[in-house]
């Protein structure tokens, strides 16, 4: 199972900050996990332009998600 | 959350060989342009903003050799004029601490999986994009290592 954590904006058009996604369609590229959680959650505006942490490090799209892994994606940030 | 202390973060970096703390303190604005802000609310993806940190605590030692840095960050719900974040760098010298506080609250706005939402007079917004940072074609901005 690969869990896919959602922040700020993502996760209030999503209603959850949390989707789990089956083993089954694993390994995906981080780009592959973006196609099958907009599948489940309808387009989430701003998502192109968001971030990705795979296991709480920064990701590119190209990178490989395997089972067990965290996804986050990450709008663009306003802390400070 | 519970309020940030300036104190406490101020005496996690100073030392015998500090000649100099810079401190930069982060707060609530009410206006910004004609929009009028009520309150805030600052959400954190935390174990990574904790490890976003600490990663702009070691930029900064990798500039500045001599520095020391803490950093807070404040989350939930914030009223106007509350401390959102602190940050107190102590060198040797005067002018290392000032260029290395900066250069942390700049990377705190570039790394650190922090969000705030507005809750304005006449409506909510989370606030994106506040370096005009508008699309990340490589999948991730420049600075940051995968």
């Amino acid at each position: 199972m690969v869990q896919v954590l959602l922040f700020a904006s993502l996760a209030q058009q999503a209603g959850t900050q949390k989707i789990l996604m089956d083993a089954n369609e694993f390994p995906a590229s981080v780009e592959e996990v973006r196609k099958i959680l907009q599948h489940k959650t309808g387009q989430l505006k701003g998502i192109e332009n968001s971030l990705v942490a795979v296991n709480e490090e920064y990701a590119g799209l190209a990178d490989k998600v395997k089972d067990g892994d965290t996804v986050a994606f990450i709008p663009p940030v306003s802390g400070g | 959350m519970e309020p940030i202390n300036n104190q406490e973060v101020i005496d996690k970096v100073v030392h015998h060989n500090s000649g100099a703390v810079s401190v930069f303190i982060g707060t609530v604005r009410e206006m910004t342009g004609d929009k009028q802000t009520r309150f805030l609310e600052y959400e954190a993806y935390v174990p990574m903003a904790e490890k976003q940190l600490e990663k702009i605590g070691d930029e900064i030692t990798s500039r500045w050799p001599k520095a020391k840095t803490a950093i807070t960050h404040r989350i939930g719900r914030l009223q106007i004029s509350d401390i959102a974040v602190t940050i107190a760098v102590s060198t040797p010298h005067r002018q290392d601490a000032f260029e290395a506080s900066k250069y942390a609250i700049e990377r705190i706005k570039e790394i650190v999986p922090i969000w705030k939402k507005e809750h304005y007079s006449d409506g909510e917004e989370w606030v994106g994009d506040q370096k005009g940072i508008n699309s990340y074609p490589e999948g991730f901005p420049e600075g940051i290592e995968k």
